[in-house]
């Protein structure tokens, strides 16, 4: 019976075996982003430049339909313009990075849902929106592999000074010009990440695989190394279950996902050990010293 | 005697205001330097100058040949999110970026190194508190561990004691004596008069321009004193561009 439930899809079903494969990959290198996104007030961040980098998915659709590497490649170009264009008006005029950030966000996601309505039909917006875990082929699952590979390369080469510039960026840029370009190479995964979860979970589900998990990762553990274990390992059980779950009854798998994370999201609120509710609630006699 | 830092004509600032204005003088290695002023006189816009974190809007700061990062830095209000999860240790180890860099591992040597600058600051058996519970004082030792790792030639301290209580502030400026007997040359911006006259042997009196210069007891008197006082804070905004600029560029 749990055999049923639990394993048998993923022996009977090639595309369930994919997209298990697919989520694992994304949890590999989002998770990890996310916790630093997190740590960095930087979640809503992520959530704006999910949407910034549909325009970019969708020129690459009008040109050559559902192609994996013209989506890919135009998510990739709008989601690193977005990124760079926000941060210039900010630098150069009075607004704040988070307000021309929401300014271009916004702007994208009408200029990407127009496009995309113009050329294809109203599944074709549902794919570009919400992904489709459940039909990878070959080639999206390379690529999706290739860029977890990367992710996990890069920040451990950035690792050290990223760590510096979040806790003490006065004191990095005193004994080091690592500081800015750790900081860029940082935005590129978040951008690289996002359009990896986008093939999979669409453009508006991207950022939960990296956002929910790091949250989750902190109601349970206090330093980092911990909560980086604890949000890739809590995002693929969230993959997993949430396909099961998508197999087993009519939920469409992305929204699956997204929903058995937050279903361990709201656990670790109330039951974490790191300032879970419950915990805060009944914290038992306080300690000697 | 060598300068270790020289000042010529520097004037720092922001937006073409000068918070100090045309500084000229010398420190020599191993000096052991006070600077005081009134808030806002221009003693943590003179040390981001020197850490090279502000460019001077003219005039030159030399380092005898030191590089901007081999200085070590304590800012005034440290921009630390101690909400971070980092433990004590990993962040004092951070002091050891010259040697270990973007990528160098810790080896046993390194780990022994911050052991004892913990221990030389007292925060034995701290090492892995998360930075995020440490008081006040405990904040302040852990950032002296930081800068004792940082093995420095100079270490420039923007008022270390704040809000500070005896005990801690007397044990850190036994440190500050320490490297002074280790002929590295410290730079400290103070209020605490008595504590200025007790432990440093030289003191530059700040009002955006050097009020004194020289021995403590020559610079901290009542008149010098009272006349960095009169400095006014406020830029002005209708400032007319300076006329000692004006008077230089046609001399040269």
């Amino acid at each position: 019976m749990l055999y049923d439930a639990l394993i048998a899809p993923f022996l009977e079903f090639e595309f369930m075996r994919r997209a298990l494969a697919g989520v694992v990959a994304l949890a590999l290198g989002g998770a990890p982003i996310g916790v630093f996104l997190m740590l960095r007030r930087m979640s809503l961040v992520g959530d704006a430049m999910a949407h910034a980098i549909l325009p970019g998915a969708a020129i690459g659709f009008l040109f050559s339909g559902l192609n994996l590497f013209a989506m890919t490649f135009g998510g990739l170009i709008a989601g690193f313009s977005v990124a760079l264009l926000a941060g210039l008006v900010s630098r150069v005029t009075v607004i704040k990075e988070d307000a021309s950030l929401a300014a271009f966000y916004l702007v994208s996601l009408a200029v990407g849902v127009t496009i995309v309505s113009m050329r294809g039909t109203n599944i074709d917006l549902l794919h570009v929106l919400f992904g489709n875990i459940l039909a990878l082929d070959d080639q999206t699952l390379l690529v999706i592999a290739f860029n977890a590979t990367i992710t996990l390369v890069v920040m451990a080469v950035i690792y050290r000074p990223l760590v510096i510039e979040c806790v003490d960026p006065v004191f990095l840029r005193t004994v080091s010009r690592a500081g800015a370009p750790a900081h860029l190479a940082f935005l590129a995964l978040v951008v690289v990440n996002l359009v990896n979860g986008f093939h999979a979970l669409g453009t508006l589900l991207a950022v939960g695989l990296m956002i929910l998990p790091a949250g989750i990762a902190r109601f349970w553990s206090r330093d980092i190394t911990g909560m980086m274990m604890i949000s890739v390992a809590s995002a693929m059980a969230s993959g997993y279950f949430g396909l099961v779950l998508s197999f087993q009854t009519k939920v469409p798998s992305g929204p699956a996902i997204i929903l058995v994370a937050a279903v361990l999201y709201v656990f670790s609120v109330l039951f974490g050990n790191v300032s879970g509710l419950v915990r805060q609630l009944f914290p038992g006699r306080h300690l000697e010293a | 005697m060598t300068a270790q830092l020289a000042f010529q004509n520097v004037t720092l600032g922001y937006d073409r205001h000068p918070a100090v204005h045309h500084l000229n003088g010398e420190i020599v290695a191993g000096s052991l330097l006070a600077v005081v002023g009134p808030n806002g006189a221009g003693k943590s816009t003179l040390f981001r100058g020197i850490v090279g974190i502000l460019k001077p809007l003219t005039g030159a700061i030399t380092l005898g040949g030191l590089k901007a990062r081999d200085i070590a830095y304590l800012p005034q209000s440290v921009d630390i999110d101690r909400t971070f999860p980092i433990s004590v240790f990993d962040f004092v180890g951070t002091g050891l970026w010259r040697t270990t860099g973007i990528f160098g591992g810790l080896g046993k040597t390194a780990r022994a190194q911050i052991g004892q600058a913990l221990a030389s600051v007292g925060l034995n058996g701290f090492e892995n508190r998360n930075i995020g519970t440490l008081s006040g004082g405990q904040m302040q030792r852990m950032l002296f561990a930081r800068v004792l790792l940082q093995d420095a030639r100079v270490i420039v301290l923007d008022e270390p004691f704040n809000a500070i209580d005896t005990k801690t502030s007397a044990d850190l400026i036994a440190l500050v004596r320490h490297w002074h007997a280790e002929k590295r040359t410290v730079l400290a911006a103070l209020h605490d008069m008595e504590m200025v006259r007790a432990h440093f042997p030289e003191t530059l009196l700040l009002a955006r321009g050097s009020v004194a210069w020289g021995s403590t007891q020559q610079v901290l008197t009542a008149d010098n004193l009272l006349e960095a006082r009169r400095m006014c804070e406020a830029f002005d905004d209708g400032a007319g561009t300076c006329v000692v600029d004006a008077a230089h560029s046609r001399a040269a």
